[in-house]
């Protein structure tokens, strides 16, 4: 059996080159840390999911379907998003081109104890991917990787899954905006303008 | 007991007001009393039709509709009422509209003991997780429930379930 392939990358500088080609994208992140790595370069086009487990991914979709001309970019955990595995096939199945679903994967469960999560028990995020129907989806060690990796998640024309491997390196909250109505009327208005009111 | 009902014209009525306020995606779990909704949306090529694989992942998807710009509406089985329940934390904190449509079951007739359990709590769990409920027994009053429903949740971004009773949908007779 050979040795399981350690993740290096620091997810700090993941989420900063991943915020360098954001481009006018919108992005939602999941619960926990993924909130904190944006929250370091806070922007309206930003929904900061702070609760809802397993939730980021659908709402990514729904916001993709209704946003067809944007790119939508989901930015989550790997314990976010194997407690809504289901997305993976209900997004596969509807394969919207506009919709890159991204996983920064520590393969542990850092808000609660960095207990191991699956993704270090042998499951594949990415095969589940690719059974699930993503045409475009790759697992991500290196800088030459993820440098290749940020055009294709922010300017791809087609339904797109990274799963970048990230060390367990922990950093401090960095965003104290909270209030989750503030934060999606903030996201409508930015997006929507006046029609946000309608 | 009816437990034959002739040509039901209420999935329409339903369709009907969906169309008049302007909702444009539709996510499901099948229900046999959603079945024929669920084809009138399906055939509509201006609605953005999702089937799920469980119904919290509605919840999600049409809150991300809702940021875009979109209205939308979840259609399910009383049983999902319950898969639900820590996503509507996200619709409470983030005051988000949500238009469910919900077909009761283990509450009229039912033959399967299994289904009670969710039938009868459905009410109480949606309003403990912040939901208005309004509730449709009859065919002639399906059109009004949910046009009110509509123009409540999209107005005031507050979710609302409207429970289509188990006596309007019939059941299955098992005795003969």
């Amino acid at each position: 059996m050979t040795e399981r392939r350690q993740g290096t990358l620091d997810r700090r500088e993941v989420v900063a080159a991943l915020i360098k080609g954001r481009g006018d994208a919108l992005i939602v992140t999941g619960l926990g840390s993924t909130c904190y790595d944006f929250g370091t370069q806070d922007h309206p086009n930003t929904f900061y999911l702070w609760g809802g487990m397993g939730a980021a991914a659908m709402l990514g979709l729904g916001l993709a379907l209704a946003q067809p001309t944007r790119r939508v970019v989901v930015v989550t955990g790997d314990g976010e998003m194997l407690m809504g595995l289901g997305a993976f096939a209900t997004i596969g199945a509807k394969s919207p081109k506009n919709f890159s679903l991204v996983v920064i994967d520590n393969e542990h469960y850092s808000e609660t104890g960095m207990q191991p999560t699956h993704t270090q028990r042998g499951v594949s995020m990415t095969g589940v991917a690719k059974a699930c129907n993503f045409p475009n989806a790759e697992t991500i060690y290196t800088e030459q990787e993820m440098a290749k990796a940020v055009p294709e998640i922010f300017g791809g024309k087609e339904l797109v899954f990274r799963d970048i491997k990230v060390n367990t390196s922990r950093y401090p909250m960095s965003i104290k905006l909270r209030d989750g109505a503030h934060i999606k009327n903030r996201f409508r208005e930015n997006l929507l303008g006046a029609k946000a009111f309608d | 007991m009816q437990s034959q009902t002739p040509a039901r014209t209420w999935p329409r009525d339903i369709y009907d007001v969906l169309k008049q306020v302007g909702v444009e995606q539709i996510a499901y779990v099948p229900d046999a009393g959603h079945a024929q909704l669920i084809r009138d949306c399906e055939a509509d090529n201006a609605m953005s039709v999702v089937s799920l694989t469980t119904e919290e992942e509605g919840v999600a998807m049409l809150a991300g509709g809702w940021l875009g710009g979109k209205r939308g509406a979840l259609l399910m089985q009383s049983s999902g009422v319950g898969n639900c329940i820590n996503l509507l934390s996200v619709i409470q904190e983030c005051r988000f509209p949500l238009l469910m449509i919900v077909t009761m079951r283990g509450e009229w007739g039912e033959f399967n003991p299994w289904q009670l359990p969710m039938g009868q709590s459905v009410q109480r769990v949606l309003e403990d997780s912040g939901v208005y409920v309004q509730r449709a027994d009859r065919a002639d009053e399906v059109r009004d429930v949910t046009y009110a429903a509509a123009q409540m949740t999209f107005s005031s971004n507050r979710p609302i379930a409207v429970l289509l009773g188990q006596r309007l949908i019939g059941f299955k007779d098992w005795s003969k």
